[in-house]
């Protein structure tokens, strides 16, 4: 692990989520089991929990009644064959879609409907399958978007760009400048995001969605389209986002090396439905799985 | 040969003969590219935050002066009419947003486009139903700007200087360079061009598009309202004045319809290039260059730099 959080606020934020050995009874996710086994790394608090989720548009169901959670700080992987619904799924989750049945339970709080702005505030952030930048702005403008949220100098102080807009700007320019060192992208801070080549977009739009200092960071294909030495890199900084900052992840991806390496837990969509769930070695194993990968013989 | 030598030849040395008639026509030409520059800015606000070119800019400057010179004849103050209609501004802004946009989100531009020219329309009918179609008087010295010209002796003649000439070309500046800072140093700034390169994604920040579109309708409201008392003062307040929006495309075409000092150098552009095409070779044709003179000039800007002097380089990864 050659990168250290040097930001206050990261660090602080680090040691707010420590490993499961000490969970502390937030008030969140109340009735959820605050046994933690030793053996363990992960916490067993459930930060999101999804029940009998289903989903329309029109005649088509993307999604047939889900269920599965997410526990505080594991990494959890979402896999599937293609329109089997996985990113609808995260759709949901971050408010983009509203589903037609079931609930979304985040940190406690039970909703059928939320705003993309509120799962934000609350601490959702994401990634995009096809990578959604702003094109026309640099890396350092980019990550600084990701700030939105936390940045409260009224329009007025904005306007003028003085006193506690400009002090406030300083100190986020600060924390971004540390995800720019972590993601070692300091080379094209100032380059509009629109000419860097797709692993570096992707990279980036990491830093956009790490600098919203997420609770729970969706990452939809995180490692599609790139090579054998960027899956690597993007590997590694998805490990360390979770070990450094305890954030809680999950990830779609279709590389079944990279999901069996990092991830805790996985559950697997097909049409729609899950089949499995579990760790990756039981998931592995199972022949519903098996069967929707390579297919049942007739 | 008679023709080139009336192109090429004679306008310079007559220039040369009269350096205080030359400095008479620049002076104009920079305060109505100055004007120019301030109707273009309206635009650049909402193509910036929403990527839709809004027609209805042009009305909303007439609007917005209208507004100012209806509340005054009812018999308010002018500072308190002033502060009204920035306030009806604001709710023109927030009606924008929510009867318009945000039923139209993730529409295409065209849609959104189209939508604007509605807004036009039901401004036309609304503002004429309210205040009359008769031409108004701006009120000029009510808002204590100054009246009156000063005139320099220059080179053995004299160059007059209209005073709110002065005063359009000050205030212009300061909110032209406010607005600059703004929308690149600043977190709503930020948010501004985030939301208009890609909805989704400034939703996944947490970014509210409903905020960002009352902001900046809200911003290109004032603006209209300033370009209104400006050009009001110049001329009449009237509904012939929307046209001023047809004029602020060649601007944009030259400036890019993204750039904030794009809009001020193609605004002086035009600006000086209309004025001086008119006064030393409008006499070739017959006069009435001005009318069509920026539109040409965009024409061959549109040919060799589409995005414009400043405009964002359109990149496109295939």
């Amino acid at each position: 692990m050659s990168v250290n959080p040097t930001s206050a606020e990261i660090a602080e934020k680090a040691t707010e989520k420590p490993a499961c050995e000490t969970v502390e009874p937030q008030g969140a996710g109340g009735d959820a089991p605050l046994v933690a086994a030793p053996a363990l790394r992960r916490s067993e608090e459930v930060l999101l929990a999804v029940d009998n989720v289903s989903l329309g548009f029109g005649g088509v169901k993307a999604l047939t009644d889900v269920s599965f959670d997410i526990r505080k700080g594991e990494i959890r992987a979402i896999i599937g064959p293609n329109g089997a619904g996985k990113t609808s799924m995260l759709n949901c989750i971050n408010g983009f879609y509203h589903p037609t049945e079931g609930r979304i339970t985040f940190r406690g709080e039970t909703r059928r409907k939320m705003r993309p702005y509120e799962a934000a505030a609350g601490g959702i952030a994401r990634t995009f399958q096809n990578v959604a930048l702003f094109k026309g702005m640099s890396t350092l403008d980019n990550i600084m978007a990701g700030r939105s949220l936390k940045m409260k100098a009224n329009l007025f102080w904005q306007i003028l760009r003085f006193g506690p807009a400009m002090r406030e700007e300083v100190a986020h320019r600060r924390v971004v400048e540390d995800i720019i060192d972590f993601l070692q992208i300091q080379a094209i801070r100032k380059t509009p995001v629109g000419k860097l080549p797709y692993g570096l977009q992707k990279r980036v739009e990491l830093g956009r969605a790490l600098a919203m200092e997420p609770d729970l960071l969706l990452l939809d294909e995180p490692m599609a389209g790139m090579n054998l030495e960027e899956k690597e890199d993007m590997s590694r900084f998805i490990l360390d986002v979770n070990n450094h900052f305890g954030t809680t992840i999950a990830l779609i991806e279709h590389d079944m090396g990279v999901v069996m390496d990092l991830s805790d837990r996985v559950v697997v969509l097909e049409y729609g439905r899950k089949i499995a769930d579990g760790t990756p070695d039981e998931v592995k194993r199972d022949q519903k799985v098996i069967d929707a990968y390579l297919g049942v013989p007739h | 040969m008679n023709l080139l030598h009336q192109i090429f030849i004679e306008p310079f040395a007559f220039m040369g003969e009269a350096p205080d008639l030359l400095l008479q026509v620049l002076w104009e030409g920079f305060v109505s590219g100055i004007l120019y520059a301030l109707i273009a800015l309206g635009f650049v606000l909402i193509f910036k935050a929403s990527g839709v070119f809004n027609f209805a800019q042009g009305i909303m400057v007439v609007f917005a002066a209208l507004t100012l010179v209806g509340f005054h004849a009812m018999g308010v103050p002018a500072i308190l009419a002033l502060a009204l209609a920035i306030g009806v501004m604001f709710l023109l802004a927030v009606t924008v947003e929510r009867v318009v946009l945000r039923p139209l989100v993730n529409q295409p531009d065209i849609i959104l486009f189209m939508a604007t020219f509605g807004i036009t329309y039901f401004l036309i009918g609304f503002g004429e139903l309210i205040f009359g179609g008769e031409p108004k008087q701006m009120i000029t010295s009510e808002l204590m700007l100054p009246q009156g010209r000063t005139s320099f002796d220059v080179a053995g003649g004299f160059v007059a200087v209209q005073h709110i000439d002065v005063a359009a070309a000050v205030i212009a500046v300061i909110m032209i360079a406010t607005l600059g800072i703004f929308f690149s140093k600043t977190r709503i700034g930020r948010a501004l061009r985030a939301v208009a390169d890609s909805h989704k994604a400034a939703l996944s920040v947490g970014i509210s598009l409903n905020q960002i579109w009352v902001i900046v309708w809200f911003a290109a409201g004032i603006v209209a309202l300033v370009t209104g008392i400006m050009w009001g003062a110049r001329s009449d307040v009237s509904f012939a004045l929307q046209i001023i929006a047809l004029k602020a495309l060649p601007v944009l075409i030259l400036g890019g319809f993204t750039s904030i000092p794009g809009a001020i150098v193609g605004g002086l552009i035009i600006g000086f290039g209309e004025k001086l095409a008119e006064f030393y070779w409008g006499p070739i044709v017959g006069g009435g260059i001005e009318s069509w003179f920026a539109y040409v000039i965009a024409l061959i800007f549109l040919v060799f730099r589409p995005q414009g002097l400043f405009g964002e380089k359109i990149i496109e990864r295939i």
